[in-house]
């Protein structure tokens, strides 16, 4: 078959694409994006009408995906990390509802927090739901475990979490393809009350769901990305999840000394570690995230057995993502390195580009609020965060999609006036529409600025479902028509825009401006896929 | 025989094209290949870094060790000195010799020469000049993969084919214009000890 090289992440699509994928859902998030952006470029998913146009935020993915797992067919949900916070509601819910055709949610988490708020280990929300979940520790089992979590899927009537994490996102390896599976057809459920989770119903369901664990640790022992490795040194015994087996195998290129258990496939295979544990002085746990698996091996009381070592006795930094040096530290081996970095580097952080409107508008936010009084700008998650950074210093917040408009609120109500909120137009659309509804319901005199450059920036550029719509759904929430400004971010604009800024801050009820320059990036990039 | 590379450079200066093309080149030659970069918030004008792995063996870690790569490849003088703690006592420093001014603080560009001198192997090399002269300034990514070439573990004829693949889709002058920009590249690094 044939062989392609593909990041972890196509390496994902390519597998649900030929495992017989009917439809992906996502909103955009490093490192999750190039899932669905592959399933968008790719020819077969196209001529065979596979869905694959963006959602408006991850609960709306998680949902269309779950409607399209009860008519019958695979789906599939993508996000990063912190999107399933805004999915955990259907996320937990659909463990109790159960699937139909085969649902995967594959969430992308990011240790280290190379693009993100917080580096939240995902295998957390799968156990908390109860739900099988998957981590690739390679590319080719990136794509093999698609394959795997639908038929499981399906075997049981349930959602499958995929977990990877950056380097496995975003690094590219050899895979081999296997041959196309047709996609389901349309079917419903044989219960006609499965999906219905009044609590008489939910009640049942969710003592199904518990009785099925037993039988999912069942598949675990005996998944074929579970294995039991066998070493001689039985003075140490390893168990590693995902990635963290490549670090030990990068260390030892003539074979690992110790038993090592290698995890991909969970509820965690509880004979496979008995034997290990049974076999070996003491273990050491590499795991890429969160302790999770430590911290139950340890218990409350660290009374196991045998001592566990790992991120919560500092074997292993504490946070952070794994490395290969880390995990020759963790291992006991001598830590190689080569000179030094001078000191007279300078850090050279991310900047908005020259030429972007976000930066006329902060120009002309920063004039118009002048004399007020600092630390009343909230703004939120996408390119205009770099606002924060010198010689802006512009904003006073970032914290999860949609919480300027409700944090400006919140402060105002506080008696903090005038506070004004910053938030791009695709966050608006995630988030940031219920907060306005919130303000306008309570005619909070905030001022809120949505600096649209009508796309999904950050991210590189995606389609933003606010194109074209902002006006309508403000005024459609209730913004007076008076109150609802449009300006151009453009520096002959400068002083016309600091005048009606300034204006709105003084405006003792909602107000909301939109200032509307397309991004230079997606301009560029559009302009070159019309030449070709 | 392994050949671990890291690509540095500031977002933007075309270290995945680098990246793509060695990719490409290795397709030919049944070797097996990693290689990570960091997508997102780096993209931005910000420091970016990709590491890639050539073996004939298979590859186990997505990442280089410390201390381990054979090659340090930069489009940018500052930025190759970053990693230097990656650089295995024999490898070498290929720099780009022309720097990206995009932040207040950049230091002296003799102190960032200087740094660079004192290394046992380096080249540096004004790509941005050459690929001007081979047709535009957009080459110079290629120029440094052209000047680093003879540390990479792969025939030079397997370059020109990565290049080849990779432009391929924006027409033959384009890829006549990186052809011959490879090779300005490889003949420039010749001519250093
Ligand atoms: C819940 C959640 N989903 C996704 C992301 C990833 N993300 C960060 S910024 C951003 C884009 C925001 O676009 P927009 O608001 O239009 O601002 P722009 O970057 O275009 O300026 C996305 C998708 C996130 N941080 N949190």
């Amino acid at each position: 078959m044939a062989q392609m090289v593909l990041l972890g992440a196509e390496a994902l699509a390519q597998g649900a694409l030929d495992a017989g994928l009917s439809g992906i859902y996502a909103y955009p998030g490093t490192p999750s994006t190039e899932i669905t952006e592959y399933v968008q470029r790719n020819r077969y998913a196209r001529e065979n009408g596979i869905h694959s146009a963006w959602s408006a935020n991850e609960k709306t993915a998680v949902e269309a995906a779950l409607g399209m797992s009860y008519a019958g067919k695979r789906a599939m949900a993508c996000m990063k990390h912190v999107g399933l916070n805004v999915a955990a509601d259907p996320f937990i819910n659909s463990a109790i509802t159960g699937a139909g055709g085969g649902l995967i949610i594959a969430v992308a988490d990011d240790p280290s927090m190379h693009s993100s708020q917080n580096e939240q280990d995902s295998r957390f929300y799968g156990q908390f739901a109860f739900l099988p979940i998957f981590e690739p520790s390679s590319q080719q089992e990136a794509y093999d475990m698609a394959f795997t979590a639908f038929e499981l899927s399906e075997k049981y009537h349930l959602p499958v979490l995929m977990r990877i994490t950056t380097r496995m996102a975003h690094s590219r390896a050899m895979v081999e393809c296997r041959e196309t599976r047709k996609q389901n057809s349309l079917r419903l459920p044989d219960d006609p009350r499965q999906f219905v989770l009044l609590p008489a119903i939910a009640k049942k369901r969710y003592r199904q769901l518990l009785n099925l664990q037993p039988l999912l640790e069942k598949e675990a022992e005996k998944s074929p990305f579970n294995c039991l490795l066998p070493g001689s040194d039985s003075s140490l015994g390893i168990i590693t999840c995902g990635i963290a087996h490549n670090y030990v195998l990068e260390n030892y290129p003539d074979g690992v000394p110790y038993p090592n258990l290698k995890i991909g496939q969970y509820p965690v295979p509880l004979d496979l570690i008995s034997k290990l544990v049974s076999e070996v002085d003491q273990i050491l746990v590499l795991e890429e995230g969160y302790p999770l698996l430590e911290q139950s091996l340890r218990g409350l009381l660290n009374n196991g057995a045998k001592p566990v070592k790992g991120r919560l006795d500092g074997t292993v930094p504490r946070d952070g993502e794994l490395t290969p040096d880390a995990v020759a530290v963790a291992m006991g081996l001598a830590a190689q390195t080569g000179p030094d970095a001078p000191e007279f580097l300078a850090s050279r952080p991310p900047s908005m580009c020259k030429g972007c409107g976000h930066i006329d508008t902060y120009n002309a936010l920063l004039e118009a609020i002048e004399g007020f009084g600092p630390g009343r700008t909230f703004s939120d998650i996408g390119c205009y965060t770099l606002g924060a950074l010198p010689p802006f210093n512009a904003i006073n917040s970032c914290v999860d999609m949609g919480a300027s408009i409700t944090m400006a609120k919140g402060a105002a109500d506080a008696g903090l006036l005038p506070s004004v909120a910053v938030i791009g137009d695709s966050t608006f659309t995630h988030s940031g529409m219920t907060g306005l509804l919130d303000v306008v319901n309570e005619n909070s005199p905030i001022t809120i600025i949505i600096s649209d450059n009508e796309t999904t920036g950050m991210t590189g550029g995606q389609t933003s479902s606010a194109t074209g719509r902002l006006e309508s759904i403000c005024l459609g929430i209730g913004i007076d028509p008076e109150h609802l400004k449009v300006i151009i971010p453009l520096k002959k604009n400068h002083e016309e825009n600091v005048r009606i800024i300034r204006q709105e801050l003084q405006h003792p009820a909602p107000s909301v401006i939109i200032s509307r320059r397309e991004c230079i990036q997606t301009a560029t990039r559009k302009r070159k896929e019309q030449k070709s | 025989m392994k050949t671990d590379i890291i690509l540095a450079g500031v977002g933007g200066q075309g270290i995945l094209t680098i990246a793509a093309a060695i990719g490409f080149a290795t397709l030919s030659e049944k070797m097996f290949v990693k290689q990570s970069e960091l997508h997102g918030m780096s993209q931005r004008g910000g420091a970016v870094q990709s590491h890639l792995r050539l073996s004939d063996q298979p590859v186990a870690s997505d990442l280089i060790p410390m201390g381990c790569a054979d090659l340090i490849l930069s489009v940018e003088p500052m930025e190759s000195l970053r990693y230097l703690p990656y650089l295995n006592p024999g490898g070498c420093l290929v720099t780009n010799s022309v720097p990206y001014l995009n932040i207040p603080n950049y230091p002296e560009e003799k102190t960032i020469h200087d740094a660079v001198k004192s290394l046992p192997n380096y080249i540096w090399i004004n790509a941005d000049e050459i690929a001007r002269e081979c047709g535009s300034i957009k080459s110079s990514n290629i120029v440094m993969l052209g000047a680093a070439s003879r540390f990479i573990n792969l025939p030079f004829s397997a370059l020109q084919e990565g290049v080849r693949q990779v432009f391929g889709r924006k027409g033959d002058e384009i890829v006549t214009m990186n052809l011959k920009a490879l090779e300005a590249g490889q003949q420039a690094a010749a001519l250093k000890p």
